[in-house]
């Protein structure tokens, strides 16, 4: 156990680590963040930007659900709530959710957790990072000509045809992907090669695991849906026609392409908050997953499986019933894989021993979420109930479940669970078991109406809406203002604690995982000396062997031998 | 005189490895970014077979093929000097290299030509142009808006690859790029071989196989 | 079970189908609330079971009993594979339309919906059909793609443009139920709703004869008999080329009796020859491609308009029942070696 005053951040490394400076430390010039290729830094610079666009999102998200408020006009026009709806859900999707997890968390975590210096291509990763800027830039000058109403999905030919920005809006989709890409072939590429000596694949840590098969589907998804956008780009811009009917396209055929990539998608979103999941649940419980196998062949079955399953978004667009049959199969298929994490999550707090903390009441908030929004994605997935479910609010509510309720909680679990590992400082406890309550309840209180809603009939992407539904979305709205709230106050105590935050320590949560093997904030290499694990990432049956330093026994009270459990 | 190894790998094997699988698991990437225009391709010549073999019948099979020729060649010549330099014999690779860019420039070449040859019979993509006025046909504007698309898009691989190999071609005349790190050139030139590879099945599709469709 | 609906805030089971459909509801998501809040309170019970009592305690991995982990995924996926089941068979119902429908052709545009009626009327958001028959939707949409709702039937179709897409539904119960536009098509999405009418059959018949026929030019039926002119537009758009009336082979297959008939295809399928056959055929001929016959059709989606197309397909049906009527010389084309069609010879 590591002491937790003040001062002690400098004394327990010794000499040999006392010389070297923290990541954060080495260098504070603005030009030393701008042109890092430091994988931490970028890291931080990838959390920085998409909460930037998380509060964007939400800010867009505020205004519809005030819209809803009264059934017809409440504050905006029609044409601006469909501009609004488009805006929310791509700068969700593309700007935040997508690069959420794996290029903040991942970057910053993947290279320490498998014992590297930094990631294989690090100049890339710098290059992947301003890629995703210009790509935001682009949304935003989209937004700065008016924005693109046309849903986040661009179906044809309505896109081809609308009168909003869609060129710019596609064009910063397009450049996004390669972002995207980038950070995937990077991050294949570190883990197939830069292991630490002696670890194999089975002593990775889960987290890695989960980046792995996430960068699997961004390098194969994401060129589909480039090359999908840049086609629906060009015939606004051009009138190519190549989705025109009237031309002999078939716009269906559009809803394959984009499904194609939308749907692994989904899985790119929720697989890091998996990985989250993966590896807090462990270190709050104090033991070893209940199946380490399990959770790593259950990633690598969903990101192979997901790629089979898009056809079930298009049971009522007119596709074969041989086809809906077969997509829905293996829709039911992909779900198994989610329920054995789930239930070896569950699993792993058996014979654990186990503490409370913001982070593990996050895996609580995700486990009810995920675990109902997943079920109802079962539901949907059922082909006679989709047909009245389809395009409704019940559908917007279930992955509103999925993505907010399991990878926004799943990522506000890894910003307080690591937060001590990037800053060396801790966020206050209370303020984080408070908003983590907020949250679930904002949440339940905006989404859980919206099955209702859907079940009785009311279209998603609607600006008026029947008089009798609007007490449920009286409700949601009230809902999205505690949950806004909470963001609010989360960021702003995260903020604070960045400059008055206790001294965290180099393991605070006495864990086993590999990141924790360095001292905290690390420094630039990572790891002063090679690094040697000499446990497993969850063995917990032993005591944590300390940071490799010297003569730190010297300074630390006796410690009893740590007791066990029976 | 050899690159160093960066900073973050222990040895200069494990970046060559690292190097190749990048460029492998990159191209995989590349071609699902060709496949959703080989998607669009299949289908609309199932649907529209008739219009699709005009369009083969207006494409000059001639200057399909002469580019098929260059680039096979030019890949060969890139394959040429990555053996070269593994033998350390780098002038050899930089004229190898040279002549690799010259049957580059020399496929774009005939590109553009034809490009032109289309835009003075009033072909352009999108079914816009006087040619469609006489050849009415949906799948025919089709496959037109689909030939500009994927020669379009592999036209500009050509140009990356281009740009790719001429920096190498740098490295190599400058020594900065040696047998010992050909790995470098290797995977330049298996991205060459990629946008060779897609050729050949740009080729039969648009020029050589008019199909059963008349 | 009334309760059970009214609780989930589901509209009234309008369709003869939307009580199954219901009862799946009602089962799949029991199971999803009942297997969330298991799982919670698992988790919960691990925690109240095992709290840390002592900072930095250690603990021994377990490993979960094997007939656990079976039963959890065995369990599962009997659990959705039985949803799959149900729900495939189901989704097949709703979505094969039944033999001896009484068929009305729907056209979607921003953002109204146009329904044609066989005997030459037509309407404009309210579709009228009599209660206790079965009701086939011929549609499709001539800008972008809408989607035709009506929840209390748990009926739900996108309607595309370029394509014509079937759906079919019985009300038993006579009533007014909202249609809506699921699919977002524009700036007025929100205001494209429409009515169902279910009148009573009486009440159907009352109404059919005072029913005003729209003088709409893209109505189907606009000019009177609906298989009058698609026999016009069978001559005009050159299909007789190739399909004859009279049960002859020629460069297509023939269209006499070919509607509800059994059509074998090339690959050893075979369909029925409803509606949605008949549309798709004219669509994307090369999807379904008769066996003995060469896939030599080229499509006539952005050729043939709405109209068109309903008039073949009541064309087509009348064929399919009524013996021919030889005063009816039309040209008949004999192919050529090449199976080209050509010009009738005068």
């Amino acid at each position: 156990m590591t002491t937790s005053d003040a001062g002690a951040l400098s004394i327990p490394h010794g000499t040999s680590a006392r010389d070297t400076p923290t990541y954060l430390g080495i260098a504070k010039t603005v030009r030393s963040w701008a042109l890092t290729t430091d994988h931490k830094r970028i890291g931080v610079l990838y959390l920085f930007t998409t909460v930037f666009a998380l509060f964007l999102g939400g800010l867009f998200a505020l205004i519809l659900r005030i819209e809803h408020l009264t059934p017809t006009r409440t504050i905006v026009d029609a044409y601006t709530y469909d501009r609004l709806f488009t805006m929310h859900g791509i700068v969700m999707v593309w700007l935040f959710m997508i690069p959420s997890i794996p290029a903040a968390f991942g970057n910053f975590l993947v290279p320490i957790m498998i014992g590297a210096k930094d990631v294989a291509f690090p100049r890339l990763n710098l290059l992947s990072y301003y890629i995703y800027v210009t790509g935001s830039i682009w949304v935003l000058v989209a937004l700065w000509m008016g924005g693109c109403d046309t849903g986040w999905t661009f179906y044809t030919p309505y896109s081809a045809h609308s009168p909003s920005a869609v060129v710019p809006t596609v064009l910063g989709i397009f450049v996004l992907g390669w972002s995207t890409i980038a950070t995937g072939v990077n991050f294949i590429v570190t883990i197939h090669t830069m292991r630490a000596r002696g670890m194999g694949w089975f002593r990775m840590p889960l987290f890695v695991w989960s980046m792995y098969g996430v960068s699997v589907i961004q390098v194969l998804a994401t060129p589909v849906l480039a090359i999908s956008v840049s086609i629906v780009g060009l015939d606004h811009w051009l009138d190519w026609g190549l989705f025109d009917p009237s031309r002999g396209g078939d716009p269906v055929l559009y809803q394959h392409l984009f499904w194609f990539y939308s749907h692994p998608a989904v899985y790119i979103m929720i697989l890091p908050a998996m990985g989250v999941i993966s590896e807090v649940v462990p270190t709050f419980s104090h033991h070893a997953p209940a199946s380490y196998d399990a959770i790593a062949y259950s990633t690598l079955g969903i990101a192979f499986v997901g790629f089979l399953t898009w056809g079930h978004h298009m049971f009522v667009a007119g596709i074969s019933l041989f086809d809906a049959a077969a997509f829905g199969v293996l829709s039911m298929l992909v779900a198994i894989f989610s329920a054995i994490k789930v239930f070896t999550w569950v699993l792993t707090m058996r014979g654990g021993s186990i503490v409370l903390r913001t982070p593990l009441i996050y895996f609580f908030a995700f486990l009810f979420l995920f675990v109902f929004g997943g079920m109802t994605g079962v539901a949907v997935a059922t082909q006679s109930l989709d047909v009245h479910w389809h395009d409704t609010y019940f559908v917007v509510a279930h992955f509103h479940f999925i993505m907010v309720g399991g990878t926004l909680t799943a990522w506000l679990a890894a910003l307080h669970y690591w937060f001590p590992k990037m800053t060396g400082r801790m966020y206050p406890e209370g303020w984080g078991i408070a908003s983590a309550v907020l949250v679930l309840v904002g949440f339940v209180m905006t989404f859980f109406p919206q099955f209702l809603l859907g079940n009785a009939g009311m279209p998603r992407r609607y600006y008026n809406y029947d008089p009798r539904f609007q007490p449920l979305m009286v409700i949601s709205t009230v809902g999205s203002w505690l949950l806004g709230l909470a963001m609010v106050v989360t960021l702003s105590y995260l903020v604070v604690s960045l400059f008055v935050g206790k001294r965290a320590g180099d393991n605070p949560w006495d864990s086993r995982s590999y990141e924790w093997y360095t001292a905290s904030p690390p420094p630039t290499h990572n790891f002063t000396s090679e690094p040697a694990f000499v446990l497993g990432p969850y063995d917990y049956a032993s005591p944590f062997p300390g940071l490799p330093r010297a003569g730190v026994d010297a300074d630390a009270p006796e410690a009893p031998p740590p007791p066990r459990r029976s | 005189m050899d690159e160093s190894v960066a900073e973050s790998f222990e040895s200069l094997d494990k970046q060559a490895h690292a190097v190749r699988l990048g460029m492998w698991v990159f191209l995989a990437s590349e071609i699902l970014f060709f496949s959703g225009l080989f998607a669009l391709y299949a289908a609309y010549r199932t649907e529209h077979p008739g219009g699709f073999a005009i369009g083969v019948e207006n494409n000059t099979i001639v200057h399909g093929s002469i580019n098929t020729a260059v680039l096979l060649t030019s890949s060969y010549t890139v394959a040429l000097a990555v053996h070269e330099l593994r033998r350390g014999r780098s002038r050899r690779a930089v004229t190898l290299l040279a002549v690799t860019l010259a049957l580059g420039a020399c496929f774009l070449g005939i590109k553009a030509a034809e490009y032109a040859e289309h835009f003075t019979r009033g072909i352009y993509p999108g079914g816009h142009g006087r040619f469609f006025d006489t050849h009415a046909q949906a799948g025919t504007k089709m496959f037109f808006t689909l030939y500009f698309c994927m020669t379009g898009l592999h036209a500009v691989h050509v140009m990356v690859g281009m740009i790719v190999l001429a920096v190498l071609l740098g490295r190599v005349g400058r020594g900065r790029v040696v047998a010992a790190s050909s790995y470098a050139l290797a995977a330049g030139a298996i991205y060459w071989h990629f946008v060779d590879l897609v050729w050949i099945f740009l080729w039969p599709l648009f020029y050589l196989v008019p199909g059963s469709g008349r | 079970m009334n309760w059970l609906r009214l609780l989930l805030y589901l509209p009234p089971e309008g369709s003869t189908y939307a009580a199954g459909i219901d009862r799946l509801h009602f089962a799949v998501i029991g199971t999803t609330l009942l297997g969330a809040t298991f799982v919670f309170l698992l988790a919960v019970y691990f925690l109240l079971r095992h709290p840390r009592r002592v900072e930095g305690e250690l603990t021994q991995p377990l490993r979960t009993p094997w007939p656990v982990e079976l039963l959890v995924v065995v369990g599962l996926q009997t659990a959705f594979l039985a949803f799959w089941v149900v729900g495939a068979i189901q989704y097949d119902h709703v979505m094969t339309p039944p033999r001896d429908g009484l068929r009305v052709y729907v056209t979607a545009k921003q953002w109204m919906w146009k329904f044609g009626y066989p005997g030459g009327h037509s309407s404009i958001d309210v579709l009228t059909v009599p209660a206790g028959r079965n009701i086939v939707l011929v549609m499709t949409s001539r800008d972008v793609i809408h989607s035709f709702y009506v929840p209390a039937f748990r009926l739900k179709q996108d309607v595309v443009p370029g394509r014509y897409q079937t759906a079919w539904f019985r009300s038993d119960l006579p009533g007014t139920y909202d249609l809506e536009c699921a699919e977002f098509c524009g700036t007025g999405h929100s205001t494209m709703l429409g009515k169902v009418r279910v009148l009573p059959a009486a009440d159907y018949a009352r109404w059919l004869e005072g029913a005003p026929t729209l003088p709409a030019a893209d109505a189907p039926g606009a000019d009177g008999d609906l298989v009058a002119s698609g026999r016009d537009v069978a001559v005009r758009r050159g299909c007789l080329q190739c399909h004859s009336l009279d049960g002859q082979a020629g460069v297509g297959p023939s269209w006499a009796r070919l509607y509800r008939s059994s059509v074998a295809l090339a690959g050893g399928r075979s369909v029925v020859a409803d509606e949605a056959y008949l549309t798709r055929s004219m669509m994307e001929p090369q999807a379904d491609v008769v066996d003995g016959y060469r896939a030599v059709m080229p499509t006539y989606r952005g050729v043939l308009a709405q109209p068109e197309v309903a008039a073949l397909v009541e064309f087509i049906e009348a064929l399919g029942s009524a013996p021919l009527s030889p005063s009816v010389t039309l040209p008949r084309v004999v192919p050529e070696e090449e199976g080209r069609p050509q010009e009738p010879k005068p």
